[in-house]
């Protein structure tokens, strides 16, 4: 795409995506409002987008020419939105003298084979935050840090807090015990000195109790907020959540005692990029270079807290004398730029998996480091062969051509048999509702169906025939007892399905049949308490029930121990995983099996009962005989449609379990979401995985149809 | 029910009846008293203890984001409310418009394509969304409905009307056939039969998928988030999601805006209760 960034006439039209919200978006809107009085004439449109949707809509929009002419994001992409052409080119524009403004750290993170994508705006690493009363003086080693904490952590005390099974927020040990990236192919070497010694470094912290486990962001500033957790590592964000009753204060991350390395944080450019489709080039650049520029950062730096790019921004006093923003600051020359080859970006699942496989004990660190590298080898599978299509196309042809055929005399037969009136009369009933799905679901269908048999690595497509199929089928990297394979995976599919769905319906027809009581008190209460778990969005809910399963702090372990019974590791094993999943996912799934069989029962004309009970039936035989067979028309539908949805469900997963452990609670719709979003979107493979699922419903849908028939016939 | 059984025997089952509802009830509430501590909690303060009692209570957060509104002074939160009902109400129209007559057809006619299509319907809820949302995005595209409350409508109507189909379908099953025969006796067409004589008795079911495609709609925001771009033309749900951040997530305006988003539901479900009750098959059947 080429593109001349030079501003044209006056009166232009810039659109700017944005995921900031609070005091960050309040110094944008500011920053905005500035420029908008120095240009008068021109339309400046800012969009807030959420931040989990921003990356897969800006390339879904903008390859469209739907997407924005200027957005604002991390860095780490680059490489990849370079590759799929959705970036322009700054080198050109920016000369040496331009590009001086800035410190000169934040630069590099935006080259991408020696070319400049775009200007930084602000910087994100994370440093160490301290309770003052806690502790005076920060510390310059590990060696201290380790003797601060282990003097403070007891119980429910922590010497210090972070996200221990996040490989952001564990970088900082892996530089310092002298690792780097892109050292080997890998981005990470996972069978390297560095990493093994960093996991031990984490282990021992955590066995020594200095450390909170699974921590979240949320536990994090609770702890620190209420004085039990003396230091916090994390970065800028973090301060909006400090109570403003916590003296508290920041201060670069010490060295490492055994190597004497700093333990260096990782780098994230905050950037403003122009878009290789922006309608004019040259006007959003120049918003570009308003928004980096030394104004903007200020108003940026105080009143959006953000840790700014702009070098000249820092000669002012008020940003000098700012004691946390002068912190990240001091943080910056120590610290390890996230790399923004896509390559990186495959790095981070095995180096996640090496890392909790390594906290939750039981493993030698090179044990997880080396469980850490079968994962990357797995998900870096070389991109098949290419295959030729045209056998391909000439068996789609046949099949088509075939299905033409058929349809052809099914209608000639309906015409022939002097049916073609009764459809025609049906059709009219049926016909809309049929007609508007097919729209919207067979045609993506179809091009979910031949995208299976491509491979796709950052925009190239690769006609590979069956070779997604086979590599799965086969389960290559992984043996078909291994989590991650093909086998294992349907297994625990099959295994959460039927729980689920047997337990949905079960309480839900349970509560169903207490709740259609005619005498019972207190009904429509009921009735409303029961259907919230549907309710609320499940998102937030699932990760409170996240929370419930917390080893130290969850309210089910609280439960356990006040009965005498030992606190339990929920996310250590495959069992007890799957039973949070399970737990969760029965918690939100009963109130809708509830409500069908509560318009089902409906449908049972009472004079059955009385007849039943005429002839001397008790509850039992009742439900047996009379209540169980009238529902069955209605409950099929629910069934069949519920195991579909559950078979399909990935979100639950993704959000309790996580896969934990290494990935051994991960079903089959979250391993293809993984494949086409997370592991360098492999969209084929994940299409393949879509198709295979696809038949195997099939297969379901194929016995639960004539079971329908069954029930239709007796009806 | 159980006119036989001495006065004791029921009373020891309704208490026995109120035990489970009430576990239950506690069960079904205890996580959402959890969003509710933290909805109330000021800043983010809420503490990690088991009790779902926030230690000090502020409505700051319901504050936030009601009044949540663009620099232009746009009260963003009112046009995504009005957005959310008229998305989610005009989609149970459409949807419940299109099954009704569908399910009709498939429960009371036979005709050729009839299994086909029941398996037609049943097949588009199996093929996982995963690959779909981009040739979905394009299509939308091409046909100019991105960003339209519109293209959102469609795509969560024909989201809902399969399951609804076969739902009501296998409830109109249920209902006797000799209603339906004495009407067309009385000279009612088809539509008249439908119209008067099978949606009035099929009333707990309309109630349940009327609550179904509601749903569908009003909790969705996937979808929503890569159809709409302007924050003006949001969902609900999608700018709830707004508070979840790349390293920080603001919990108690996310959990007070999830409050906010389950009260509609509620009041939805409870305005429907009094069609789950009283089915009027028994009656019609007597009379």
């Amino acid at each position: 795409m080429l593109l001349l960034l030079t501003p044209t006439a006056e009166a232009e039209e810039v659109t700017l995506w944005h995921s900031y919200r609070g005091a960050e978006q309040q110094a944008l809107d500011a920053v905005l409002d500035d420029f908008r009085s120095v240009h008068p004439g021109w339309t400046i449109t800012a969009l807030a987008i959420p931040y989990e949707v921003m990356a897969s809509k800006l390339t879904t929009t903008i390859p469209r020419g739907n997407g924005p002419d200027l957005f604002i994001f991390a860095h780490e992409r680059i490489g990849g939105w370079v590759k799929s052409g959705l970036l322009a080119s700054l080198d050109e524009h920016v000369d040496e003298s331009e590009r001086a403004l800035f410190l000169p750290q934040t630069l590099p993170p935006l080259q991408f084979e020696n070319t400049l994508y775009g200007l930084p705006l602000a910087f994100k690493s994370t440093a160490l935050f301290r309770n003052k009363k806690l502790v005076a003086q920060a510390p310059t080693s590990s060696a201290e840090l380790l003797d601060i904490a282990r003097r403070f952590s007891k119980e429910d005390r922590f010497g210090l807090a972070y996200q221990s099974d996040s490989f952001y927020f564990h970088a900082p040990w892996f530089f310092g015990h002298g690792g780097e990236l892109f050292k080997t192919e890998a981005a990470i070497d996972y069978n390297g000195q560095a990493f093994v010694d960093s996991l031990s470094f984490v282990s021992r912290l955590q066995d020594e109790r200095l450390v909170p486990a699974e921590a979240t962001g949320a536990l994090i500033s609770s702890l620190f907020n209420s004085g039990k957790a003396a230091m916090v590592l994390s970065g800028p964000w973090f301060t909006g959540e400090i109570d403003p009753s916590v003296d508290f204060a920041v201060s670069p991350l010490p060295t490492l005692s055994e190597t004497g390395l700093p333990a260096s944080p990782f780098l994230t450019d905050e950037a403003v990029f122009v878009s290789a489709f922006a309608k004019d080039g040259g006007s959003a650049l120049s918003l570009a270079r308003h928004l980096a520029g030394r104004e903007s950062a200020l108003t940026r730096a105080l009143v959006g807290r953000q840790v700014v790019a702009n070098a000249a921004a820092w000669t002012d006093p008020r940003l000098q004398q700012d004691p946390i923003l002068s912190a990240f600051r001091a943080q910056l020359p120590t610290t390890v730029a996230m790399d923004n080859r896509p390559e990186m970006r495959d790095a981070w699942e095995p180096a996640q998996l090496g890392l909790k496989k390594a906290l939750r004990g039981g493993t030698s660190p090179a044990a997880a480091a080396a469980a850490a590298a079968a994962r990357y080898r797995a998900i870096t599978r070389p991109v098949p062969a290419k295959a030729s299509a045209q056998p391909y196309i000439v068996l789609a042809a046949v099949a088509m051509l075939a299905g033409l055929g058929l349809l052809l005399r099914w209608t000639t037969g309906v015409v022939r048999r002097g049916e073609a009136r009764s459809a025609l009369r049906s059709w009219t009933w049926a016909g809309p509702a049929t007609l508007a799905t097919l729209a919207l679901v067979f045609l993506p269908f179809l091009v979910g169906l031949v995208l299976a048999f491509f491979a796709h690595r950052q925009g190239d497509w690769t006609f590979v025939g069956m070779a997604n199929f086979i590599d799965i089928l086969l389960s290559r990297s992984y043996g078909p007892t291994q989590p991650m394979s093909f086998y294992f995976a349907l297994v625990v599919t099959l295994l959460w399905t039927v729980l689920n769905v047997a337990l949905h319906l079960g309480i839900g027809l349970a509560l169903a049949l207490i709740l259609n009581r005619a005498t019972l008190r207190l009904r429509p209460l009921y009735r409303v308490l029961l259907i919230l778990p549907w309710a609320v969005p499940n998102y937030i809910t699932a990760l409170i029930w996240k929370g419930l399963f917390h080893k130290q702090f969850g309210a089910i372990n609280g439960f356990l121990e006040l009965l005498g019974l030992e606190a339990v590791s929920w996310f250590s094993s495959f069992g007890t995983a799957f039973f949070a999943n399970l737990c969760t996912n029965v918690w939100l799934g009963f109130p809708f099996m509830m409500v069908i069989c509560m318009g089902a029962l409906q449908s049972i004309p009472t004079d059955l009962y009385e007849a039943a009970e005429i002839d001397g039936a008790g509850w039992l035989s009742k439900l047996r005989y009379v209540t169980l067979p009238l529902l069955r028309p209605a409950l099929i539908p629910a069934v069949l449609l519920g195991t579909v949805w559950t078979f399909n469900s990935f979100n639950i997963v993704y959000l309790v379990s996580g896969g934990e452990p290494d990935g051994a609670t991960e079903i089959l719709i979250s391993e293809a979401y993984k494949w086409a979003f997370t592991r360098r979107e492999q969209y084929g493979y994940a299409a393949a995985y879509a198709v295979l699922i696809f038949v195997i419903l099939l297969g379901w849908s194929a016995i639960s149809a004539r079971l329908a028939r069954q029930a239709e016939g007796n009806a | 029910m159980s006119t036989t059984s001495p006065r004791k025997h029921s009373r020891m089952n309704s208490i026995l009846s109120h035990a489970a509802l009430v576990l239950a009830s506690a069960a079904a509430i205890y996580p959402v008293l959890w969003v509710l501590k933290m909805a109330l909690s000021p800043g983010q303060s809420f503490d990690s203890s088991p009790s779902p009692i926030p230690e000090a209570i502020s409505f700051e957060h319901f504050v936030a984001v009601t009044s949540h509104s663009d620099s232009a002074g746009t009260w963003l939160f009112g046009h995504q409310l009005y957005n959310s009902l008229l998305v989610a109400i005009t989609t149970t129209a459409v949807g419940m418009m299109l099954s009704c007559t569908a399910a009709y057809a498939f429960s009371r006619q036979r005709f050729p394509g009839r299994e086909a299509g029941l398996t037609a319907f049943l097949l588009t809820q199996i093929f996982p969304g995963v690959v779909m949302m981009i040739p979905l995005y394009i299509l939308l595209d091409s046909a100019g409905l991105l960003d339209s409350l519109v293209g959102l409508v469609l795509v969560y109507s024909t989201t809902s009307v399969p399951f609804c189909t076969w739902m009501l379908k296998g409830y109109f099953d249920t209902i006797p056939r000799d209603l339906e025969e004495a009407a067309i006796m009385d000279g009612a067409g088809p539509w008249t039969t439908f119209w008067k004589v099978i949606l009035p008795l099929a009333r707990p079911a309309l109630a349940v998928t009327a609550l179904f495609s509601f749903m569908t709609a009003w909790n969705e925001f996937i979808l929503a988030a890569t159809l709409m771009n302007d924050e003006s033309m949001f969902t609900l749900p999608v700018a709830l999601q707004r508070y979840v951040g790349e390293y920080q997530t603001d919990w108690g305006s996310f959990a007070a805006g999830a409050l906010l988003v389950s009260l509609p539901v509620m009041l939805l479900f409870y305005g429907l209760q009094k069609h789950l009750v009283g089915g009027l098959t028994a009656g019609a059947v007597k009379g």
